[in-house]
């Protein structure tokens, strides 16, 4: 087994020495995992997390804790950017117990990409929200599946998105395309470093009583 | 997917806290998923052969993300066997480089704009 899976991978440079990561989230079957397929210098793997929450208190006398695990699957991708710096691109669920796994999986992520079918614009409501209230910058892209074409306006205001958060029309399948995507999410990205009035200088920090 | 059992994923999670003697905490060693593990050393005879997979894998900079999908495990237990790799020197860790503040940096930001532009 060990044999197969290092005859498929591609080593790294050895002197990468920074992952970084950006995380596409969206519902499933929106092309997720094409998009990061079509972009990454290894074929797409699967892994998940796995969040335990044991019964706590010593004093439980029924003995047996409860113990509930939720598990998450996620795909990701590879792109090796230069000698130093490695992205990691994330396909992830939206759905709701993902967002337990965030922190622990996602943070310090550059940011992030909403995946959007457009003939299921509801599922991505809660994506949309979940970075907000995060506080995670992304850019909203629509996969085109082909169906009837929805201006901009009608998907703005479908997901209330808003004016300041780039919208952008995809193919999953294209290269080209996801690159684009994610050349307009790190866009975007700078724009709000830019942006952030608590970037600039910082005030000199109180001192502790 | 194939038929193969995966540990982790089709075993009961006790199998899990097997394999890493009962912890579920990683100690002093703070691993990101995509913090860069190194082998420092080859696999031993007698070595748990988690720990021998991983110093197999990690030839060359490998996230952990990538070896826990190698492994077949999640990404916590994971965690828990590379920090028993490093705190015995067998691994080194390359974490990601921390933002001086929540947002990246526009120095990194430009080296991620012109990686990607010259895919």
């Amino acid at each position: 087994m060990d044999s197969a899976i290092s005859e498929q991978r591609q080593t790294l440079s050895s002197t990468a020495d920074n992952g970084l990561k950006i995380v596409v989230v969206g519902g499933f079957g929106v092309g997720k995992t094409t998009l990061v397929r079509s972009v990454s210098e290894i074929r797409p793997l699967n892994t998940e997390e796995t969040m335990s929450q044991a019964g706590e208190g010593i004093d439980d006398t029924v003995g047996v804790a409860a113990k509930t695990a939720t598990t998450v699957a996620f795909d990701f991708g590879r792109i090796s950017l230069d000698a130093h710096n490695v992205l990691y691109l994330f396909g992830a669920p939206g759905q709701e117990r993902f967002w337990f796994l965030w922190d622990r999986l996602f943070s310090g992520t550059l940011g992030a990409v909403v995946l959007v079918d457009t003939r299921r614009i509801a599922d991505s409501w809660y994506a949309v929200d979940r970075l907000e209230h995060h506080g995670t910058p992304f850019v909203v892209a629509c996969n085109d599946f082909g169906g009837r074409a929805h201006t901009a306006a009608e998907i703005r205001e479908a997901l209330d998105l808003g004016d300041e958060i780039p919208l952008v029309f995809c193919d999953a399948r294209s290269r080209e395309s996801s690159k684009q995507v994610l050349i307009s999410l790190v866009e975007h990205l700078k724009n709000v470093v830019a942006a952030d009035p608590e970037n600039g200088p910082r005030p000199i920090p109180e001192p502790a009583p | 997917m194939s038929s193969r059992v995966r540990p982790g994923r089709d075993d009961s999670p006790d199998r899990l806290y097997t394999l890493t003697g009962g912890r579920s905490g990683t100690g002093s060693t703070s691993f990101d998923v995509v913090t860069l593990v190194v082998a420092e050393s080859d696999p031993v005879p007698g070595m748990q052969s988690e720990h021998a997979a991983i110093l197999r894998m990690c030839r060359f900079p490998t996230a952990v993300v990538e070896v826990a999908a190698g492994l077949g495990l999640p990404v916590s237990i994971t965690k828990i066997l590379l920090s028993d790799l490093h705190d015995t020197g067998r691994i080194s860790a390359r974490h990601p480089r921390p933002a001086s503040y929540r947002l990246p940096d526009h120095d990194i930001l430009e080296q991620v704009l012109v990686g990607l532009r010259n895919l």
